[in-house]
């Protein structure tokens, strides 16, 4: 399993803040194939995913990119593009 | 050596920046930069806003981003202070505090950190203007100002 975190305007989109998802084979496992997996799920999920849309991601509270592997246990974080200062 | 704090209440600009120089003789030099609530953003009256956070993350990349700024400069201290939750027109955001013994370093830093912070540290903005509450977007100058001190992996500049 991985914690999946969701924040600001994407946790609003998607309604979900935090939840648990069962990983797919861990060797083969990165960011990407868990937001494919993510995508699937239905037309929000994939609209907010989509290859047009602004995300950011964090492994373990580390920023990421899609190629990032994923093993259980990880923190995973989906963010908009920060804005703070 | 650096102190960082995310937190809802306002500082003591004074205060925070004293602590930096308290009991040393070895400052020669102190900048500083205060980030304060606009009533206006991209044209809209802007009433008030709500900052998110990543708890955790945050204050891991806020240290990371000092880490970097003391392997760039010569510097003896630091302060990052950035608040969280609903603000008003005029409250103070954040400030960056840096003493060295010289200034270009404290400047430079100085500069640098809140670059770094704007791109890197997990805040949102929600900002409630006269039509509705809206997320406010990365603008793409912050990229562009992060990118004029080059990676970190090449090292001091």
């Amino acid at each position: 399993m991985v914690t999946l975190l969701y924040f600001a305007g994407l946790r609003e989109s998607l309604g979900c803040s935090r939840e648990q998802v069962a990983l797919g084979p861990v060797p083969t496992s990165t960011v990407a194939s868990l937001v494919e997996s993510l995508r699937a799920r239905d037309d929000r999920w994939n609209a907010a995913f989509s290859p047009g849309k602004q995300w950011r991601v964090a492994v373990n509270q580390q920023m990421a990119d899609p190629a990032t592997p994923l093993k259980p246990g990880d923190e995973v974080a989906f963010f908009p593009p920060v804005t703070g200062g | 050596m650096a102190r960082v704090r995310v937190q809802p209440e306002d500082f003591d600009v004074g205060r925070e920046l004293e602590a930096l120089t308290r009991h040393r003789t070895d400052v020669g030099g102190l900048a500083s930069f205060v980030g304060l609530v606009r009533d206006s953003n991209d044209g809209y009256a802007v009433k008030g806003m709500t900052l998110e956070h990543y708890p955790g993350m945050t204050e891991r990349a806020l240290e990371d981003i000092c880490v970097q700024a003391s392997a760039r400069w010569d510097l003896i201290d630091m302060v990052v202070i950035h608040r969280v939750g609903p603000l008003v027109p005029g409250d103070r955001i954040v400030m960056v505090g840096v003493a060295s013994g010289h200034r270009g370093d404290a400047f430079a830093a100085c500069e640098f950190i809140m670059d770094y912070l704007k791109t890197r540290a997990p805040f949102w903005k929600k900002e409630s203007t006269p039509s509705g509450e809206r997320w406010v977007e990365a603008r793409a100058s912050d990229e562009v100002a992060e990118r004029r001190w080059g990676d970190a992996a090449d090292g001091p500049v």
